[in-house]
């Protein structure tokens, strides 16, 4: 068969010894051959330093990359878990044939430290022999000690298969660094049951129920994801967060009977506000804030009665004033519906008079209305409501309301300032006209 | 070399295929993909596999379970644990290892640490001193004790490069990765992010100019440059305050611009060789004035905008100490309008950081506010951040920020941020804390901050490593001593420039190599910590 490459040798070495991009080095003396040698020394002296009982085992390379020797490692890691897994081996690669000196090393005296060692190594052991528990304990005790996370997972797997959940729960609880690891490796291959038994166990219930609601974000279909999250409602969370996954599940449910009817409406063609703005994206899943910013958009006078009420969303979950303002004013703003955002700021007093209020400073409106491209009166009337003065002139100025800035100016009786203002004005306007009149005014005592 | 990608392999003309992967599961998928993705009808090719820095039992069951594992003809590992990034400094480039350490007290990143620290042992000399502040320092420093008792029988005979090794957990200082940074290279990383020495930029600035051409030739791509110290521009200007990294480069550009007038002087022959000669580096210091003098606008635009102004203001508000007790307005705003989470996330722990923890009334709001506009999923985070001690509520009513604040030395008023005196200059006013800690430790020694130091979480201590007779280190008057900090959960490279500082300051004593287990920036440690679907 045709598997052998037409290659020569020496275009092997100089495919591995070549590279096409030059490796940034951080020495002047840029020769390689040098800094080779240089490291080549370092790394064996490293040699000394590894437990190294066992040189056979080890494959050797020259540093031109050839293999010195043939012999090829055994996949020992694999029959570790061989010997330790319960699931048959599926293969559908193509059967590569083992070396037949993989279990030689098959023996039954080793200690349960001289166990630990070699698996540290990647050696073949079987851990079966560790039959009682004592011995069991004191193997996953070496493992411990020894600090490496794959003997450590290895032996717990071991663990795990001949040990009950409630005596290896038991022993555990009372070892930190393995309890943890055994978390740590639970979460890792996603053996979420027994993760929520040991948290039931260890009476960790807080985390066992942000442990059983991570799940959710696994779980795509809307219907079924609103079951689930009904399954976390009444676990063991603080205060607060039960109150915000009762929420979550209030949520997606309003959601879906939203989208379900909005979609229906849509389609069918005869609602105005879908035709003049089809919808972008599907409500589902969205924040309550983007749901409310949804509803004021395309349900705001919907009677309080019905799901998509922005009243409805604001008295179920408890939405504060300004954060309703603040989103009923973005969605009308967009819609350019002004006569709506003056009403969310007017209220009448019992005499029957009209004031403008709002539970958000003036400045944040009009930032919002300039954001939506709110025509200039509009804006000049929003402007005019600011109350820090510093901060009225600030966006007069910026917004280009010259009647806010030319009647602060006025005042502050700052004349200096009004001066310089006419320079902005368009000349001949009637805003220059009135800044004219201004300045010639005997009236008024300027201070400055 | 090609990066893994899913499905079929790239088409080469090779026998074996390599893995050079590390021992994420994620990864373990997308290598099964390729390998039965494998046409069988052409040769059959050798797979090998190279796990970085370790094998993983998890990863080959996760193979053997996709049914590749007996594809592999090598399983092995490559031991790299320390990657040099420049000639002062070394990451493990571990991004999970805070998350590990400090939320699941896994101490598998600890181990590579510890077995990174032996190899620069060997390769530099065992280090005599060792001090540590930190639960995790502690575990590494007994780890190199243990691993160093078990490799009996040899004596390490290299004249020891390091005097000492500093060992410093992240959570001491949980304050600096989340203000934001502002030497030069910390605020590339800030807004464009800096992966393994690149940085990855809008193309438009960096269009060579070209006349009459209407810019239809504007590139699409984003423009990639490497950045290290082998750029002598940079490793001038990376450092420094933004704020001082203009004069330089008009300085330069003055510079080479003379340079280049040279050309006009040059009569003789022999002159002409000369300048000829010498263009190929004057045309490399022209490219790379061109490059950072974009780079410094596109910054420049960012640091002038009125958010980047406010947000500063609040950070430094906070890290002086100021209105921390109480929701605040900006943060309030940026939530209304829904920037972007992890931006909020910084400012509400960098706050709760400032103040020992948040009042339960403050804390409900924040969390209540974040959880309607971003999405309830974000328990989960919040849940996290409160695990690693960075948002929550304050127990025993004590505010112990202060004290660290004025025992440290945290905040300076008056900062130079041209001609700096002190390593308040990267924060424009805040001092890392952690830097502080090593420059303490350095002159006059942590019994001057006992106090301090046991506000601060985890034990502190000091070992000491025997050295053959012989190879005692005896310093020269005036020879500098040298440290290894190692920062345990990562480092940012604001607090890199702050230890550049303090190793070249006249009579500081001391020069500083840097280790960590990742080089990171506050967003991109808050990003490790958000949960996200499996």
């Amino acid at each position: 068969m045709g598997l052998r490459m037409n290659r020569t040798k020496g275009d092997e070495e100089e495919y591995w010894n070549s590279s096409k991009f030059k490796a940034f080095t951080f020495d002047d003396e840029d020769d390689e051959l040098s800094q080779l040698k240089e490291s080549k020394r370092a790394v064996n002296s490293l040699r000394d330093f590894v437990d190294d009982d066992d040189d056979d085992d080890l494959e050797r390379v020259s540093w031109s990359g050839e293999p010195v020797g043939s012999r090829t490692r055994p996949g020992s890691f694999q029959s570790l878990s061989d010997a330790l897994s319960d699931t048959p081996a599926k293969s559908y690669a193509p059967e590569l044939g083992r070396p037949k000196g993989e279990y030689r090393d098959y023996s039954n005296d080793w200690s349960p430290s001289d166990t630990v060692r070699r698996l540290r190594k990647g050696k073949v052991c079987s851990l079966e022999r560790f039959r009682s528990l004592q011995d069991k304990l004191q193997l996953l005790e070496e493992a411990v000690s020894m600090h490496d996370g794959n003997v450590i997972t290895a032996v717990l797997i071991f663990l795990k298969r001949t040990l009950s959940k409630e005596i290896l729960f038991r022993e555990l609880e009372v070892r930190q660094v393995a309890l943890r690891h055994l978390i740590h490796f639970l979460k890792e291959i996603g053996d979420q049951k027994l993760l929520l038994d040991l948290f039931r166990f260890l009476d960790r219930t807080e985390e066992l129920a942000l442990s059983h609601y991570r799940e959710h974000l696994n779980i795509q279909d809307p219907d079924k994801r609103k079951e689930f999250l009904k399954t976390c409602i009444g676990l063991p969370f603080s205060a607060e967060d039960s109150a915000h996954i009762q929420d979550h599940y209030t949520l997606l449910e309003r959601q879906i009977i939203i989208e379900a009817n909005d979609r229906h409406l849509e389609s069918a063609g005869q609602t105005e506000i879908f035709r003049k703005h089809p919808r972008k994206a599907s409500i589902l899943n969205m924040p309550l804030v983007t749901t409310l910013f949804y509803s004021c958009f395309y349900h705001y006078t919907e009677a309080e009665g019905t799901f998509s009420s922005p009243v409805n969303l604001k008295k179920t979950f408890k939405i504060p004033d300004k954060q309703y303002v603040l989103t009923a004013l973005a969605a009308r703003a967009k819609l350019r519906a002004w006569n709506d955002v003056d009403a969310l700021f007017t209220t009448k007093n019992w005499l029957g008079y009209t004031k403008k209020r709002a539970p958000i400073g003036f400045h944040r409106v009009v930032e919002i209305l300039h954001k939506n491209n709110a025509p200039v009166q509009i804006l000049q009337e929003y402007v005019n409501l600011v109350e820090d003065v510093d901060t009225k002139l600030n966006l007069a100025t910026k917004f280009k309301c010259h009647d806010v800035v030319i009647d602060t100016c006025r005042d502050l009786k700052d004349r200096q300032q009004l001066l310089a203002y006419r320079s902005k004005v368009d000349k001949g306007s009637a805003e220059e006209e009135k800044i004219d009149a201004l300045l010639s005014s005997s009236q008024i005592r300027w201070k400055n | 070399m090609f990066t893994l990608k899913g499905n079929r392999l790239p088409a080469a003309d090779v026998k074996n295929i390599i893995f050079f992967v590390r021992p994420r599961l994620e990864l373990m998928d997308i290598i099964a993909e390729n390998v039965l993705s494998e046409d069988r009808r052409g040769p059959t090719r050798d797979f090998h596999i190279l796990f970085v820095p370790r094998r993983s039992l998890l990863c080959e069951q996760r193979l053997k379970d996709l049914g590749v594992l007996g594809s592999f003809i090598h399983r092995e590992e490559y031991s790299l644990d320390l990657i040099p990034f420049d000639g002062d400094l070394l990451s493990m480039e571990s991004e999970g290892a805070f998350k590990e350490c400090y939320l699941e007290g896994d101490q598998t990143s600890l181990y590579h640490a510890a077995k990174g620290l032996m190899t620069l042992q060997a390769l530099y000399g065992t280090i005599p001193q060792i001090f540590g502040k930190g639960e995790c320092a502690r575990q590494v420093a007994n780890m190199m004790i243990r691993m160093k008792r078990e490799f009996t029988g040899s004596q390490n005979l290299i004249f020891p490069v390091f005097d000492n090794l500093l060992l410093l957990d992240r959570n001491v200082d949980l304050l600096t990765p989340l203000a934001t940074q502002l030497t030069y290279e910390g605020l590339i990383d800030e807004i464009y992010g800096i992966q393994n020495s690149y940085v990855k930029l809008p193309p438009e600035k960096f269009a060579p100019k070209k006349q009459g051409d209407g810019g239809k030739d504007l590139p699409t791509e984003a423009k990639k440059l490497q950045l290290n110290s082998a750029e002598e521009l940079y490793a001038e200007i990376r450092d420094k305050n933004f704020n001082a990294v203009g004069s330089v480069l008009s300085k330069k550009a003055k510079i080479i611009s003379a340079a280049f007038e040279e050309r006009h002087n040059a009569k003789t022959v022999g002159e002409i060789k000369q300048f000829v000669s010498q263009l190929p580096h004057m045309q490399a210091a022209r490219g790379s004035l061109a490059n950072h003098t974009s780079i410094a606008e596109l910054i420049k635009d960012v640091t002038t905008s009125e958010d980047f102004f406010d947000k500063l203001t609040v950070e430094q508000e906070f890290m002086s100490g100021i209105d921390t007790d109480k929701v605040n307005n900006y943060i309030e705003d940026c939530i209304a309008q829904k920037h972007s989470l992890i931006k909020v996330l910084r400012l509400v722990c960098l706050q709760s950081v400032c103040n020992s923890g948040l009042k339960q009334k403050v804390l409900d709001y924040y969390k209540r506010e974040i959880l309607q506009t971003y999405g309830y999923e974000h328990i989960l985070t919040l849940h996290n951040l409160e695990k690693a001690g960075l948002l929550k509520p304050q127990t025993g009513g004590r505010n112990n920020y202060p004290t660290i604040r004025k025992t440290l030395r945290l905040w300076m008023d008056d900062v130079n941020e041209q001609n700096p005196t002190d390593i308040s200059y990267v924060y424009s006013g805040y001092a890392p804390l952690s830097v502080r800690l090593a420059q303490l430790l350095s002159r006059p020694g942590w019994r001057s901050i006992e106090e301090v130091l046991r506000i601060l979480p985890g034990p502190h201590f000091e070992e000491r490593q025997p050295l053959p007779t012989g190879l005692q280190k005896k310093r020269q008057p005036g020879e500098n001593r040298v440290t290894l900090i190692f920062f345990l959960g990562g480092v940012t490279f604001a607090e890199i420039a702050a230890l550049r500082f303090l190793s070249q300051l006249e009579d500081g004593g001391t020069e500083y190599v840097i280790a960590t287990t990742k080089l990171m920036n506050g967003t991109s440690w808050i990003e490790a910590l958000m949960e996200k679907p499996f």
